[in-house]
């Protein structure tokens, strides 16, 4: 791992997962945004952003996380099935390539780091962004945090056992 | 019509909403042959506003603005969700899970997330560096680390069958698993709770 990896070449694959030539138009990134409208409200309405639910879910005293989680991944993986069985294409006729993600330390040690935070912001990145927009100003800073994080696992990367 | 509106300002059952959520992966796939994941957006932002020549944060990030557009609107879907289709009710917990924050100190059901923690007031305070600055970190740099979050490994990576966002599922709850059992409580009362 990580020889003649050319510089430049990201440590994490699959990190950046659009390989389009070109990036979307403004009518394309509006189609994202009302998707994410979508996911935003779902998010709130079932109260998966709420810190509570974070709680009951880590404290094995609620079913309703595993559920949405599970439920989740068995309909995306029939969605998957379905898409490869019948060769499905995107709306403008380009083949859907799904990319295998390669085993790496960070899966361990990044999911571990990351988990004890979930436990304590009661949030993964998309909640955050749905935590702001319902009035939880305050978690913008959360967020800024979060970015910083980010940056700081990018400049030391290298540095890191991956 | 009416009744439909109550419905839905109800909590939605978590059989309509991971179903919901699910449809997510192939939506993306099929508008634009995109692999869902929230996480890297916060890597765009790193990119665009703060490269500062480092290398994984110099390549084009304009190309990835649809996941900055995705993140915009789960922003304006909070905003939706929370003003106009509010749930008139104060959130349900399971009573054992209040009984346990009850001992931390946490009694305010009235929104989705505890007022005691999440508000301006702490933002200067031991509980706003813990909650706020340390958990945000922990979540940025924990997930870029693992190369995705819940979205990009448990759900896309689980559901198109990928085995290291499988071990990277297993590690964020046990990491959740740790902090909530061992150290929240301590946390929490070396921070004023």
């Amino acid at each position: 791992m990580g020889t003649a990896v050319k510089k430049g070449d990201k440590p994490n694959v699959g990190a950046t997962p659009n390989k389009e030539q070109k990036g979307e138009s403004p009518l394309e990134l509006l189609m994202y945004l009302i998707i994410g409208v979508g996911f935003g409200i779902i998010f709130i309405k079932a109260e998966i952003v709420s810190w509570f639910r974070i709680q009951e879910m880590f404290r094995l005293q609620s079913f309703f996380m595993y559920g949405v989680i599970g439920s989740a991944i068995v309909v995306g993986a029939l969605s998957i099935q379905v898409i490869k069985w019948f060769n499905i294409k995107t709306i403008k006729g380009d083949k859907i390539i799904i990319s295998d993600k390669e085993f790496r330390k960070g899966q361990i040690i990044g999911g571990f780091i990351f988990g004890l935070g979930w436990a304590l912001t009661g949030a993964c990145p998309g909640p955050l962004f749905a935590q702001i927009g319902s009035g939880f100003t305050v978690i913008l800073v959360t967020l800024i945090s979060a970015v910083a994080g980010t940056w700081v696992y990018g400049r030391f990367s290298h540095k890191l056992p991956n | 019509m009416e009744q439909f509106i109550e419905w839905i300002k109800q909590p939605w059952p978590w059989w309509i909403a991971g179903p919901m959520i699910g449809l997510i992966v192939p939506t993306l796939l099929i508008v634009g042959g995109k692999a869902f994941g929230i996480s890297s957006s916060l890597r765009h932002v790193c990119a665009m506003c703060v490269p500062a020549n480092i290398p994984f944060f110099t390549y084009d990030w304009k190309k990835e603005l649809w996941n900055i557009a995705f993140v915009i609107g789960v922003a304006i879907g909070g905003f939706i969700g929370h003003y106009l289709l509010a749930n008139p009710e104060m959130i349900e917990v399971a009573e054992s899970t209040q009984r346990d924050l009850a001992a931390l100190g946490i009694t305010d059901y009235r929104s989705i997330m505890p007022h005691e923690i999440f508000n301006w007031e702490n933002l200067f305070t031991a509980k706003g560096l813990l909650f706020f600055v340390i958990g945000g970190f922990l979540v940025g740099f924990g997930t870029r680390y693992a190369g995705g979050c819940t979205s990009g490994h448990a759900i896309m990576g689980i559901s198109s069958l990928q085995w290291p966002s499988v071990v990277a599922t297993i590690f964020f709850m046990a990491g959740g698993f740790l902090m909530t059992h061992v150290f929240l409580g301590p946390l929490m009362k070396l921070v004023g709770f």
